[in-house]
């Protein structure tokens, strides 16, 4: 079948351009992505992933969603690299033991619990969901994350958040340096202390440590804690069982805006009319 | 450096970015949506803000990197708080239809 938006989209210049979409949004009523996997949290399956590797692991995972189990149980992944990425669907995926590189990086909406430790880069580039992690992680945790609670209840590597986009993570221990490096949205949580150069050239966003900062980076500086910042690190710290009585005692760093060199070519972007 | 450079300048947002979301506006459409993902909170869309593009209320649409305008027959109340909750679920449901772009992007280049 002639497919005429698909053509029209490969052949134009994205710049500038204002395109009519035809879309009420009183006729939609779905929760879920097209084509995603319908599946029950009800329905529950557990497997033991000693033997296997992590392609073998990913397509296990997948072929149980695709029977409609929502809630998924995998033991001893053996800290392989790239388990459990790319899930864009409702899951409740827990995982007992820990994860080597990229675990869990990209999904956009399943909630993953790891009983264990997690290696460089966990949760990068993920979209939406939740994912918990019990004990400590790598470094460049959440890089580039633009949606979803990024909770680990340990210590965290250098460079947490790199290039951060959206999104929550929170840090139940210490953080190493560059934690917040380019940060451009989203909200950082620190429950003890920051390494050296903290939200180093951070754009925008915002960091809370509830311990000791080594040093500010370049751009980064101290702001003053409102009423509904505390509304909301409350509101966070409660949903992951962390201690809220620090709040009070944080400190609130923000980008100083001094490197802002912003021109006008933003409505260069592509714009869709609905 | 120029003057110019000295200058804060402004990013080009059409709202503030750190807006914290008020969860007592919640609409019942939200509640269900993360109630059918399994979420305790409004998750991702805590980033999602009722901007402006062409002097018209719209949201930014990451999947598609694009600007999507408010249909003109929706009323808009005037609390910031009230319209980003609308933003919120007007993005929902323009990215969970059938009519989105990635839609028909997925038909054309997805290898699955």
């Amino acid at each position: 079948m002639e497919n005429k938006l698909s053509e029209k989209m490969r052949g134009e210049e994205l710049v500038g351009r204002s395109q009519q979409m035809f879309f009420t949004p009183e006729e939609e009523e779905n929760f879920l992505y097209p084509d995603s996997l319908e599946v029950d949290f009800d329905k529950t399956a557990e497997f033991d992933a000693a033997e296997m590797n992590a392609s073998e692991i990913n397509k296990k995972i997948r072929a149980l969603m695709a029977d409609g189990v929502g809630t998924i149980t995998v033991n001893n992944p053996g800290a392989q690299h790239s388990i459990a990425a790319g899930i864009l669907n409702r899951l409740k995926l827990n995982i007992n033991g820990s994860l080597g590189y990229f675990g869990c990086g990209l999904i956009d909406g399943p909630v993953i619990n790891i009983s264990g430790r997690v290696g460089w880069s966990c949760g990068e580039n993920m979209m939406s969901g939740v994912i918990e992690i019990a004990k400590n992680a790598g470094s460049t945790f959440g890089a580039a994350i633009r949606g979803g609670d990024l909770v680990c209840h340990g210590d965290v590597g250098g460079r947490t958040g790199i290039c951060m986009k959206g999104g929550t993570i929170i840090v139940g221990g210490r953080t190493g340096a560059f934690t917040g490096f380019m940060m451009q949205r989203g909200r950082m949580i620190i429950m003890g202390d920051a390494g050296n150069n903290l939200g180093d050239t951070m754009y925008d966003g915002m960091l809370f440590v509830g311990g000791k900062i080594s040093s500010l980076g370049v751009d980064a500086t101290e702001a003053e804690m409102n009423d509904m910042d505390v509304r909301w690190l409350t509101s966070k710290l409660k949903l992951y069982n962390m201690d809220t009585s620090k709040i009070k005692n944080m400190t609130k760093i923000v980008s100083g805006k001094q490197l802002w060199n912003y021109d006008n070519l933003e409505p260069s972007e592509k714009k869709l009319v609905l | 450096m120029s003057t110019k450079h000295n200058e804060p300048q402004h990013i080009g947002y059409r709202y503030d970015v750190n807006l914290v979301a008020d969860p007592e506006k919640i609409t019942p459409f939200l509640k269900k949506y993360i109630e059918v993902m399994g979420w305790k909170d409004l998750n991702w869309l805590e980033d999602i803000h009722m901007g402006y593009e062409e002097d018209r209320p719209a949201v930014f649409d990451r999947n598609i990197n694009a600007w999507v305008t408010v249909p003109e027959n929706i009323k808009l109340p005037e609390s910031q708080q009230d319209r980003d909750m609308i933003a919120r679920e007007l993005l929902v449901k323009f990215q969970m239809s059938r009519r989105h772009p990635l839609v028909d992007l997925k038909k054309e280049y997805s290898k699955l």
